[in-house]
């Protein structure tokens, strides 16, 4: 089964006193992966900047950096494009336990970008937090096999947090939001991996969109409205990565487009920027995500 | 006891009298068996004939050249950072150049291996793949920058200067206690470190046949400009700035070489090049050495919440913009745990074993190295596996002979066994001692010695000398390294004749006029107010003299004109304490910038400028109103004077001097209206006139035009419109305009730029106007008009 959506994404910034000169770096535009193609779509901005390259990042993230040599009030940043999505298969649970998992990671003796090694250890916004492990030691039968502790581990943090977009900002530390026990995808997110990494089990941070509307008779998952994020874990070398989305405690399917994969947020941010701007700034997401000739 | 027989003609018999190296130690002046090392010989000779008093003046040359040159050293404490004198040990380290020979084929073997090594971390990954070093140790550790996998350097190598930190073992051999590859410091310090020994052994140091360090400077620098594509663009130095603790060296190497020093700020990334704000716009950078660590090279790419780098750099090395010396990520081979792995690398590498062995490390991520640093806790230092400190500086959570500093852990079997992967055991060395003279004889003391390699068109060098690091005890494990004590110059000595050679002479190519053109903006910008504050001083100075002149005359403060001068001054600073807060300020901000432009300013006129604030920050506090505070304010007129005579009879006239000069003349323009805007006022009170002529500097000049009383008109006229007097504001504008017109784009299209127009504007008025058309609300509006041209200065040319 798949899915072909259209999607489109507008990330618009005002500016109060806009810097000289600006240079960022986009991570929109989604991922060609063997669940996943990006039909067609484009990257653009409004403006049109001085200077466009479009690299390809460690990840494997599609990655345009834009510079614009001059004083902007307000630039919008826009990707629009068709992408389709195939079901996983759900196979059955291969995953070993944490003994076996970490005998599969001593064995995966890579550098390569999908490799476990980049995903266990601190990260820029992810460090190994004590508060965070003991938490997941509470809720997880650590004798069981790494998916069904991921899956517990989801469950859990669905059933404590609170989903509240008020509650965190983009630079909330995790365990700030652990604490409050809400935010949003970004925050499940992160608490979800540093649970996991503590746990042993290797785990990165998806950036993506969510089906907009749900199929006629489901539920409207959260975090539709602007740019989403969810897991990966590796569950060991037969299994591998396997998505899940906390906020919703769903295993990431039809519903979810990749944009980018990295060990958190800081490695795919949408929009990263060296904004040398004295005074504020506003920003507004605006997200499209639907079936083609569906609903 | 060594067989320290007084030498021919001692005076100084006791010199060595008890120096023994402790059992099981190498020692570098004396051979196991108690005689002394040849090498050093002469040296030691030298020293017996000076008596102790000889020495002692001797050693106290040496650190005034240190303090001269302003080669000091940041201390950081609990509550910021103090600057110290600078520890020099005077008596060298003393090695034989055959032995030093070998020595650097060790060394050009291990900086060839650690090029492989780094091309492939950043590349195919095979050592990973191979088994050779763990997955976990490069993915878990900072200086690894992924978004440099992948990206090929343009010169073609990754290692261009590298460091080493090399120790003697007890069986006289050498080895390496860590490999620095991010961005070494301590050669511009070998070079300070060797003037200052020169200077404390005249006689003795050129006719001791020590290798020179000038060739390895003039081999690198040349390295460096045959680096640059297509022999366009510059070579730059990019520092962190004034608070990096090695800042100093990293505008000595500029000046030293040339290069020309650059914080990121200076630095705009363009499409598909480098290239450094100027006053004259951007003008591109071709190769860049870098004293910045990588990962705050870049906030788009790297460290996000760096302030310190240039953002899109990754980007332009990506698209081979630039040479980057090291390539960005180097840092990865500080790792301490690589050490346990480099022997075997080597093997599959180089197809040999380590000529120069590192320090013995084990990482106890693996289960059989972390029994063996469990089972031999008493000789291991065991520390983070991934820090890139050398073993002697300890991290908080170290453990030492099987006992924790500074943690509060339980038992370190327990944290072996829970954080093996995050750790490593390395062998707790014995150094070698070198002599110190201390308490008034030699003694022998723990040395690390840090080595120097530069990448040339011949491939690698070694600097025949090094920055020697000499223990504060006579402890001479490793571990007595971290309390700090002191630094000594390394002689290489040869058996033949050393010929003098200056980096003058080692010139590569056709003699090269600089483009006198090439000022980056933030030198500009310095350069202008350090200008400004310097002139700014001295006016707050001549205030502040006339008022404690007057003070002391009448004795009381009540009186009309003190009151009135009170009132004035308040603007700026109180008159009660005689060094007010605001003048230190204006100091400390002129000291400032200087510091921030050093590389551009003599070292005489820095002195100067560092004693005039050391000196009024000496006053501060201990002068009284009135007679001694005038006294005081004349002294550091005087000094005031020193500095701008040295600035401005002997700075070259370069473009960086002529914002000097417009700041000053600005500031005095400035000042000088302001002062007329109150002191020439018809209310003033009488003696007014007075006080703005003597703090304009023009009482004798006064006397000699007028011949009468001051009036509103003669101070006015001499004050502002006099031509001739270098006091008056027409001056100031005359010059301003004059130094302009030397500048880039002073014309656009035949058309003056709109700073010159006003400039043209504000002189032709002060040339054909008369004193009593200057009125009070008149000479506020030219104070307006004088600020507006700062505004348009920096706009054109400093922003």
């Amino acid at each position: 089964m798949s899915v072909l959506y259209d999607i489109s994404l507008a990330i618009i910034y005002n500016y109060d006193q806009p810097a000289a000169a600006s240079r960022e770096m986009l991570r929109i535009l989604p991922r060609t992966l063997p669940e996943q193609q990006l039909v067609s779509g484009l990257v653009t901005t409004e403006p049109a900047p001085d200077f466009r390259r479009d690299t390809v990042d460690f990840f494997g993230n599609p990655a345009t950096e834009v510079v614009f040599d001059r004083p902007l009030d307000a630039v919008t940043f826009r990707f629009s494009g068709r992408v389709r999505r195939r079901a996983e298969s759900t196979s059955l649970d291969l995953s070993p336990g944490l003994t076996g998992l970490a005998q599969d990671i001593a064995e995966a003796q890579s550098l390569g970008n999908v490799s476990p090694h980049h995903f266990l250890g601190p990260s820029e916004r992810v460090r190994p937090l004590a508060e965070i492990t003991d938490f997941a030691r509470a809720n997880v039968d650590t004798g069981t096999s790494t998916l069904s502790m991921v899956l517990a581990l989801s469950a859990a943090l669905h059933r404590e947090m609170t989903f509240d977009p008020t509650a965190t900002e983009v630079a909330t530390p995790p365990l700030e939001a652990f604490r409050n026990r809400r935010g949003v995808c970004q925050d499940f997110s992160h608490m979800m991996i540093a649970a996991l990494r503590g746990l042993g089990i290797p785990a990165g941070y998806v950036s993506g969109f969510l089906r907009t509307l749900p199929p006629e008779g489901q539920e409207r998952l959260e975090g539709a409205d602007a740019m989403h994020a969810w897991v990966q874990a590796w569950c060991g070398a037969e299994m591998g990565w396997v998505q899940f989305d906390p906020t919703n405690d769903i295993i990431a399917s039809t519903d979810h487009v990749v944009v980018a994969l990295g060990r958190d947020y800081s490695d795919v941010a949408p929009i990263k920027g060296s904004l040398r701007s004295a005074g504020s700034h506003t920003s507004r997401h605006e997200v499209d995500v639907k079936p083609v000739g569906g609903n | 006891m060594p067989d320290s027989t007084p030498m021919p003609g001692a005076t100084n018999p006791d010199l060595l009298s008890g120096y023994s190296a402790r059992e099981g130690v190498a020692d570098e002046l004396m051979q196991p068996d108690g005689r002394l090392r040849p090498v050093w010989q002469p040296l030691i000779d030298f020293l017996s004939r000076q008596t102790p008093q000889d020495l002692a003046n001797r050693f106290v040359r040496g650190d005034q050249y240190l303090h001269d040159a302003g080669v000091y050293y940041r201390q950081y404490t609990a509550d910021g950072s103090t600057e110290r004198d600078w520890p020099l040990s005077h008596v060298p380290v003393v090695i034989a150049d055959d032995e030093w020979e070998a020595l650097s084929d060790g060394i050009v073997q291990r900086a060839e291996l650690l090029e492989k090594v780094m091309a492939d971390l950043y590349g195919p990954g095979d050592l990973v793949s191979r088994g050779l070093l763990p997955a976990q140790l490069i993915a878990q550790c900072p200086e690894w920058l992924r978004p440099m996998v992948g990206i090929r350097p343009r010169s073609g190598h990754f290692l261009h200067f590298l460091a080493f930190e090399i120790g003697r073992s007890p069986d006289g051999s050498w080895f390496v206690l860590g490999d620095r590859t991010q961005a070494p410091s301590g050669a511009g310090f070998a070079l300070e470190n060797r003037i200052a020994t020169s200077r404390v052994l005249p006689e003795h140091y050129p006719q001791a046949q020590v290798k020179r360090l000038a060739p390895f400077f003039g081999h690198f620098r040349d390295a460096l400009n045959g680096l640059r594509e297509g022999g366009q663009g510059r070579v730059a130095i990019l520092t962190p700035g004034q608070e990096t603790d090695t800042f100093f060296e990293h505008a000595y190497i500029a000046r030293y070489l040339g290069f020309t020093l650059l914080e990121s700020e200076d630095l705009k990334v363009e499409a598909e090049r480098l290239a450094v704000r100027t006053i004259s716009g951007p003008e591109p950078v071709s190769v860049i050495w870098r004293r910045l660590d990588s990962r705050y090279a870049d906030p788009l790419e790297l460290d996000e919440a760096s302030a310190l780098g240039a953002p899109g750099m990754v980007g332009a090395l990506r698209a081979g913009a630039a040479t980057m010396v090291n390539s960005l990520g180097s840092g990865v081979l500080e790792a301490r745990a690589l050490l346990a792995f480099l022997p075997r690398i080597s093997q599959h590498l180089m197809g040999e074993k380590l000529k120069l062995p590192n320090i013995a490390t084990w990482w106890c991520g693996q289960p059989r190295e972390r029994n063996y640093v469990l089972q031999n806790m008493g000789r291991m230092m065991i520390g983070p596996a991934l820090s890139t400190h050398l073993p002697f500086e300890l991290d908080a959570t170290t453990v030492l002979g099987g006992a924790f500093r500074g943690s509060a852990l339980p038992s370190v079997e327990d944290w072996l066994l829970r954080d093996g992967e995050t750790l490593v055991g390395q062998e707790a060395v014995t150094l070698s001692t070198t002599p110190a003279y201390v308490d008034g004889r030699l003694q022998p003391r723990p040395m690390t010695v840090r080595v120097f390699a530069a990448r040339t068109p011949a491939g690698w060098t070694v600097m025949p000398g090094g920055y020697a690091r000499i223990g504060r005890t006579d402890d001479p494990t490793a571990l007595a390294m971290q309390k700090g004590g002191s630094v000594a110059d390394v002689w290489i000595v040869s058996d033949t004749p050393t010929r003098d050679p200056s980096l003058a002479d080692q010139t590569a190519g056709p003699f090269l006029r600089r483009m006198p053109g090439f000022l980056p903006s933030r030198a500009g910008d310095n350069l202008y107010w350090l200008g400004r504050y310097v002139e700014r001083a001295e006016g707050l100075i001549r205030l502040l003299r006339a008022y404690h002149t007057r003070l002391a005359e009448s004795g009381s403060a009540a009186q009309p004109l003190l009151a009135y001068q009170r009132k004035y001054l308040a603007g700026y600073a109180d008159p009660d304490d005689p060094i007010p807060p605001p003048l230190l300020d204006v100091l400390q901000s002129a000291r400032g910038c200087a510091l921030r432009v050093r590389d551009r300013f003599s070292p005489d006129g820095w002195l100067a400028l560092d004693d005039l604030a050391r000196s009024a920050n000496g006053m501060a506090g201990t002068l009284l109103p009135g007679d001694q505070a005038a006294r005081g304010m004349g002294e550091l007129l005087r000094k005031l004077a020193g500095f701008s005579g040295l600035v401005h009879e002997n700075m070259f006239r370069f473009t960086g001097w002529r914002f000097l000069s417009i700041g000053r003349a600005l500031e005095r323009a400035d000042t000088g209206a302001g002062l007329l805007f109150a002191f020439a006022e018809e209310t003033a009170p009488p003696g007014a006139f007075d006080i703005a002529v003597e703090v304009a500097d023009s009482v004798m000049t006064h006397r000699r035009r007028y011949s009468v009383e001051t009036n509103r008109n003669t101070v006015i006229d001499l004050l502002a419109l006099d031509e001739n007097n270098p006091r008056s504001i027409v001056y100031q504008i005359d010059l301003i305009r004059r130094e302009v017109g030397q500048l880039p784009a002073a014309r656009s299209n035949g058309r003056l730029s709109d700073l010159s127009s006003a400039l043209l504007k504000l002189h032709t008025e002060l040339r054909i106007t008369t004193p009593d058309a200057v009125t009070t609300k008149r000479l506020g509006e030219i104070r307006a008009e004088i600020g507006s041209l700062s505004v348009a200065l920096s706009a054109q040319y400093l922003e």
